[in-house]
């Protein structure tokens, strides 16, 4: 009877008690702890910083600081948009990106369905490793190696060239050839790498798939365009997604490196337009304005493409 | 029957042409692919232990010619490089380090079923691998914060790499059973013990492949080094590389004694290739090793978590 009466007021006493989302915040509150640094750095080092892109709409001195400068409307982004940059710029800046994309994508796909077919263990090993390793060379000695072998008169390429009876040819000022420049040492440095995730993809395929189709006579041509490539495609798609996406943050790290004086009529992207009107001509304000233009049409391609996956293709990131 | 078929498959498959010319030209394309993607390397590396007069006047096209170590005497000589060299190890250990307790610190709360607010934490810090303040309020963030011309603004900003933190995200929910956990906390393990105890000697291999992502990054890092660094004497060998090599900026008087101006301007070109050797000597030597941690690294990053 005893143990009855405490059952029954055992409910009582639970309606008391915190709802159980608080219930488990207790109860990890350790964790809570632990996750502050993390999110400290989060807070302190992303979000912080996004407050500072109001000055895009200001009149931004460093005396007056973020707050202190005059509002200044949409002046800035009216001055890019009508300045006689802008066209150059954009089209510079997609040309170079979808080129890229263009020319980058497929490689390291074909890399894979190639590696896949290739049944003697050790060469495909000796393959990987050497494709890998251009991935772990810095943008500094990639750029660098690139200048050196196509150096005027000392280069390697420009001692063939002569030797075979052409003329010299500036490679790295030669505005034409930087789009080429640009792209090709691109593919040099990441399709062995970029294959990885295709090889994954293509270690998952049921291989009863290939024994049937082998049965019934279909030649490696076949089953690579019936069985491999079906199988990854849900990956080629997330894959393609993610580069699209980033179609207008391209990595100017490189093109940076790789423009001079020369080439400047080609390798003039945003990117590149935003870190030297905002650290070397000091316009602030402007060099805001112009990466708030960069990161929304980014953001606005990054969510459209998703959704567009999403509608012909069961596959999409979020 | 099963053996005559299996037999007369086999056959078949042998005498298939398409298949043959298949292997051979798949076969032939690997080989010029690895080529190509190894000859630049070996070029330099050849270029590098020859003379200079060899390498300017373009004798040197795949092993060395009048083998000279002179272009490291040069390099080692230099004093900025050294201190370039210097400053790199400094940079690449404290910032792996930092990165690495940060990141496990943010990975293995979201990893937990019942941390109540965690996709909402989780869209904290994928929202800002797509949107970001930008270059400029970013940087007047860095002055703000003192932290201009110190190592601290090249490792705090990017302490925790977005990409990196889900792969370890991902290893600790797929990797790490649950069961575990349920039995430590019965004998009443707290969650900070759990994790120091128990979780982080499990999850050695993506310990790996996080100090290699972000040792190999900080390493080959020159951008944020280029704009929050202001004196010379701190800059990271990356830093220096670009200066020397693709801006041309090179002192004369730190060059090894030559009478003629012309020699000066041969090693000048000659340092370069040894210049680009030495400051990949760590990732050559790591490569090895290195290699399968990051396969592995791209493996847990394709599982979606």
């Amino acid at each position: 009877m005893q143990t009855q009466a405490q059952i029954s007021s055992l409910p009582k006493k639970e309606t008391k008690k915190p709802s159980p989302f608080w219930k488990q915040v207790k109860k990890h509150w350790q964790l809570y702890i632990v996750f502050a640094v993390p999110l400290a750095f989060l807070i302190c080092f992303s979000y912080i910083p996004m407050y500072g892109i109001i000055i895009a709409f200001k009149d931004f001195t460093a005396t007056q600081g973020i707050f202190g400068s005059p509002w200044a409307g949409m002046k800035y982004f009216n001055q890019f948009f009508n300045s006689y940059q802008f066209v150059r710029l954009l089209s510079n800046t997609l040309i170079l990106s979808v080129y890229g994309l263009i020319a980058g994508f497929p490689i390291p796909i074909l890399l894979a369905l190639s590696l896949n077919e290739c049944k003697n263990v050790r060469f495909k090993k000796a393959v990987q490793m050497v494709t890998y390793a251009p991935y772990f060379i810095s943008t500094v000695v990639l750029v660098s190696i690139m200048s050196l072998m196509l150096a005027p008169r000392t280069g390697l390429v420009n001692h063939l060239i002569t030797a075979l009876g052409g003329t010299e040819i500036n490679f790295m000022g030669e505005p034409t050839l930087f789009r080429h420049l640009y792209v090709w040492s691109g593919v040099w440095q990441s399709m062995g790498f970029s294959s990885v995730i295709y090889i994954a993809a293509l270690a998952g395929i049921d291989p009863t798939l290939h024994e049937a189709a082998v049965i019934d006579g279909a030649s490696k041509i076949k089953r690579i365009w019936h069985i491999d490539l079906p199988g990854i495609a849900p990956t080629i798609i997330i894959n393609l997604i993610l580069n699209t996406g980033s179609i207008m943050s391209i990595g100017y790290e490189k093109v940076l490196l790789m423009q001079n004086s020369l080439n400047m009529s080609k390798s003039d992207i945003i990117a590149t337009y935003v870190y030297r009107i905002g650290l070397e001509d000091r316009q602030y304000s402007l060099s805001t304005a112009v990466n708030l233009f960069n990161s929304v049409i980014n953001c606005i391609l990054l969510v459209v493409v998703n959704q567009i996956a999403r509608k012909f293709s069961e596959t999409s990131l979020w | 029957m099963a053996a005559k078929t299996e037999k007369r498959v086999k056959k078949r498959v042998r005498q298939s042409r398409s298949d043959a010319i298949f292997s051979i030209v798949n076969y032939s394309l690997l080989t010029l692919i690895m080529i190509i993607v190894l000859y630049p390397l070996v070029y330099v590396l050849s270029a590098s232990f020859s003379t200079p007069y060899a390498v300017t006047s373009g004798q040197v096209w795949l092993y060395p010619v009048d083998f000279s170590l002179v272009g490291y005497e040069t390099v080692f000589r230099n004093d900025s490089i050294v201190s370039g060299y210097i400053n790199s190890i400094i940079i690449t250990v404290a910032g792996t380090l930092v990165s690495l307790v940060v990141t496990v610190m943010a990975a293995y709360p979201l990893s937990v079923r019942d941390f109540k607010g965690r996709n909402l934490f989780m869209g904290l810090f994928t929202f800002t691998m797509m949107f970001s303040g930008g270059l400029i309020p970013m940087f007047l963030w860095i002055q703000k914060l003192h932290l201009y011309d110190t190592y601290w603004a090249l490792i705090l900003p990017g302490a925790v790499g977005v990409y990196n933190m889900i792969i370890a995200r991902t290893f600790f929910q797929t990797s790490i059973p649950y069961d575990l956990y349920e039995s430590a906390s019965l004998d009443g393990c707290s969650d900070v013990r759990y994790l120091l105890s128990i979780v982080i000697p499990l999850a050695k291999p993506i310990l790996a492949v996080l100090v290699m992502y972000y040792g190999v990054g900080y390493w080959n890092q020159y951008f944020n080094a280029m704009i929050y660094l202001a004196n010379a004497d701190k800059m990271p060998l990356q830093v220096v590389l670009r200066n020397i090599i693709l801006q041309n900026q090179i002192d004369p008087s730190t060059m090894v004694d030559v009478d003629q101006m012309l020699q000066k301007q041969g090693l000048s070109e000659l340092l370069k290739y040894s210049l680009i050797v030495v400051s990949s000597v760590p990732m050559l030597i790591l490569y090895p090793f290195i290699q399968k941690h990051f396969v592995k690294g791209v493996m847990i990053g394709a599982l979606k978590g």
